[in-house]
């Protein structure tokens, strides 16, 4: 069965339909139990009563620790924060603790912790509510990422986070929350699985997070100059699915990475060596890799459409790749799903 | 009122655990020299009432997190030394497959669920398993031990609070020995009494100075019952002194920033020692007492022997448990 449903209900969807198979599965974190319900993420816990999603006091790192404490005496927890940014404040517990738990236990103990982050890109959210640090956490052994960017693909993976027994953070987009899509009934989507968002030959574009949206507009304006654009949503960073993306530059033999970061020293420049290590010899030239600009978010609406990478950039970058001349994009609706979005949070 | 044979086996069970500690914490000394045991040794001399009091009143109810300094909490709880030194030594046979060391030690089977050398880290999992507990209602109790150092972090008062708020099962045991590593209190407390601070929590405050085992038990005793009435943590607050360095197996008096005859003072009051003269008050025997005490000597010893001839983990456990796959290695 196939239904439209928003970002938004795909992962509430997922959230009841895991609890109500599992009652050792909580929600818990800042602001969880209150009437705003995670931009309404949360809709319908009432059900579960106050054992199972309830507010916390104001103390992320303790909260992920909480959480660790409670994975490995029996329980499925899931904590959430509203924005990535707060999730620096629990570092300690996450790289030192969490990450380490199982092994330190020789093997003994598992922590089937889920964690949900919100990155706060909408509009004027400025240098603390906007990062992604998909590959900051990537980098932790011990530490699975996944970064759905469609309705269908969060609601699997989000299942999957819960269901899986080692920790695993998901990270989601404000912006993203309001789109819909189509959903079909899955038995699962495994951790570690990307997947072609579009199909093309001329050339592979990597997209994380929500540029895809970004990839996937600027893959419909090429198309009516004739380019046809394959996306490659990897969905998961860590562990990230190698082979797709071989075979669709080895295929193609020309490749961007629009990544939702900056590119210096993160996912984006994983992704070049992987293929520079797997298909340097099937490329036509060198991956171009596309990020937020080098320097801090700013809240200004007019700094900040320079510094976001949009789809406008991917035209430019499929362009250059292939020798064209620039399209006349001039007429093209570029921000439209950021204007959609009315704040405050 | 306990009957006087009952009392004397808690005594006798008490001081048995007071002597496997003090036994294999002598026994690490004479061999740390010889290099065979690479890992930084945070020594429980002096604090040996503490570990056994607590993890005695909680017995098989209980689950324990430490910090790096967990060598007591861990013989306490665990009563083994064989896979402790394997630990130490770095073998495939220690407590944690030679992965650890003598700071991360874990024995889940027996409660023991982790300790952390990074200080007061291992308060917010404490509070995550008696939340646990709590909603799975099987009657268990976190201990959780940290020294005065911890009291310092965010960790300490994030978890204090969460557990209080929460009206959680768990005990927290502040083993102050007056120094986070060579800084003192009084240069790191911006407030003249914790236990104070503490009752202005939902938390009952248990306080002792006593190096006697048997008073220590006894207040965790009361401290696990009121927590069982009230639905409440409790907070055990002890004092004991550190006879070590922060780190390794030498006394370091001369260094400056304590006395030695501040030491002699706790040493008049010894765990070991005066538990044993209780023993003999009680009407043990000193033939009987010599008798046990070898006993664990013989015991430690062995496992020493052990976890020398034991092998090193094979290269190819490098990456067990670790789930972190990078194909492009290969």
């Amino acid at each position: 069965m196939t239904r439209t449903i928003t970002y938004c209900q795909a992962i509430n969807e997922a959230l009841l339909e895991e609890m109500r198979l599992n009652d050792r599965v909580f929600v818990y974190g800042i602001d969880v139990g209150d009437h705003k319900k995670i931009y309404g993420s949360l809709n319908g816990m009432e059900e579960f009563g106050p054992d199972r999603c309830f507010s916390t006091p104001l103390c992320e790192d303790t909260l992920v620790g909480f959480g660790l404490g409670a994975a490995i005496n029996g329980l499925v927890p899931v904590n959430i924060h509203l924005r990535m940014d707060f999730l620096l404040l629990a570092m300690n517990q996450l790289v030192n603790m969490v990450a380490n738990y199982k092994y330190g236990s020789g093997g003994k103990l598992r922590v089937p912790l889920t964690i949900r982050a919100v990155v706060g890109r909408t509009w004027g959210q400025s240098y603390q509510h906007s990062k992604s640090l998909h590959s900051v956490f990537a980098h932790i052994p011990g530490l699975k990422v996944v970064m759905p960017s469609t309705p269908q693909d969060v609601k699997y993976l989000l299942k999957s986070a819960i269901r899986d027994e080692g920790p695993v953070l998901v990270i989601e987009h404000r912006l993203l929350y309001d789109f819909a899509g189509e959903v079909q009934s899955l038995p699962s989507i495994p951790l570690g699985s990307g997947r072609i968002l579009r199909s093309g030959k001329d050339i592979t574009v990597i997209a994380t997070s929500w540029m895809n949206v970004e990839a996937l507009k600027a893959a419909e304006i090429l198309e009516t100059a004739g380019v046809d654009v394959e996306i490659i949503d990897p969905r998961t960073i860590y562990p990230l699915d190698e082979e797709l993306i071989i075979q669709s530059v080895t295929k193609t033999r020309k490749c961007i990475v629009a990544d939702l970061d900056w590119l210096n020293c993160g996912f984006s420049a994983e992704v070049a060596t992987l293929i520079s290590e797997k298909c340097f010899g099937n490329l036509d030239s060198p991956v171009k890799r596309i990020g937020f600009a080098p320097t801090h978010c700013p809240a200004a609406r007019s700094l900040e459409d320079i510094f976001y990478p949009n789809a406008a950039d991917i035209i430019r970058a499929v362009e250059a790749k292939l020798d064209l001349k620039p399209m006349d994009i001039s007429r093209e609706d570029f921000y439209n799903h950021v204007n959609k979005f009315k704040g405050p949070f | 009122m306990r009957n006087k044979q009952g009392r004397l086996d808690l005594n006798k069970t008490l001081y048995r655990k007071l002597y496997l500690i003090r036994s294999a914490e002598n026994a690490i000394i004479a061999h740390y020299p010889e290099n065979e045991m690479k890992t930084p040794m945070h020594m429980s001399l002096g604090s040996e009432a503490i570990a056994v009091g607590v993890c005695t009143a909680l017995g098989k109810q209980g689950q324990f997190f430490c910090s790096y300094r967990s060598h007591a909490v861990y013989l306490a709880n665990t009563g083994e030394t064989d896979a402790f030194f394997a630990e130490l030594y770095g073998k495939s046979t220690g407590a944690v497959r030679g992965r650890g060391g003598s700071m991360h030690l874990s024995s889940p089977e027996t409660g023991f669920l982790g300790s952390s050398a990074i200080v007061a880290s291992t308060l917010p999992p404490a509070v995550g398993a008696a939340f646990a507990n709590k909603v799975q209602n099987n009657g268990k109790i976190i201990a959780v031990f940290f020294g005065d150092g911890a009291v310092d972090e965010g960790n300490f008062w994030e978890s204090l609070n969460l557990a209080s708020v929460m009206k959680l099962p768990i005990l927290f045991v502040c083993e102050d020995n007056g120094f986070a590593v060579h800084t003192p209190t009084s240069q790191r407390h911006g407030y003249k009494s914790l236990p104070r601070i503490v009752r202005g929590f939902q938390c009952a405050v248990f306080e002792d100075d006593s190096t006697d085992v048997e008073i220590i038990f006894n207040l965790a005793r009361s401290a696990i019952s009121k927590m069982r009435k009230t639905k409440k943590p409790s907070f055990l607050y002890l004092r004991y002194y550190r006879y070590l360095q922060h780190a390794g197996v030498n006394q370091d008096f001369d260094a400056g920033y304590r006395s030695r005859e501040k030491y002699k003072r706790w040493l008049e009051v010894d765990p070991v020692d005066i538990q044993r003269k209780k023993l003999i008050k009680l009407g043990k025997s000193e033939n009987e007492i010599k008798r046990l005490e070898k006993q664990i000597t013989f015991r430690v010893e062995n496992s020493i022997v052990k976890a020398k001839s034991a092998p090193f983990p094979d290269q190819k456990e490098l990456f067990d448990d670790s789930e972190f796959k990078f194909s492009r290695e290969e």
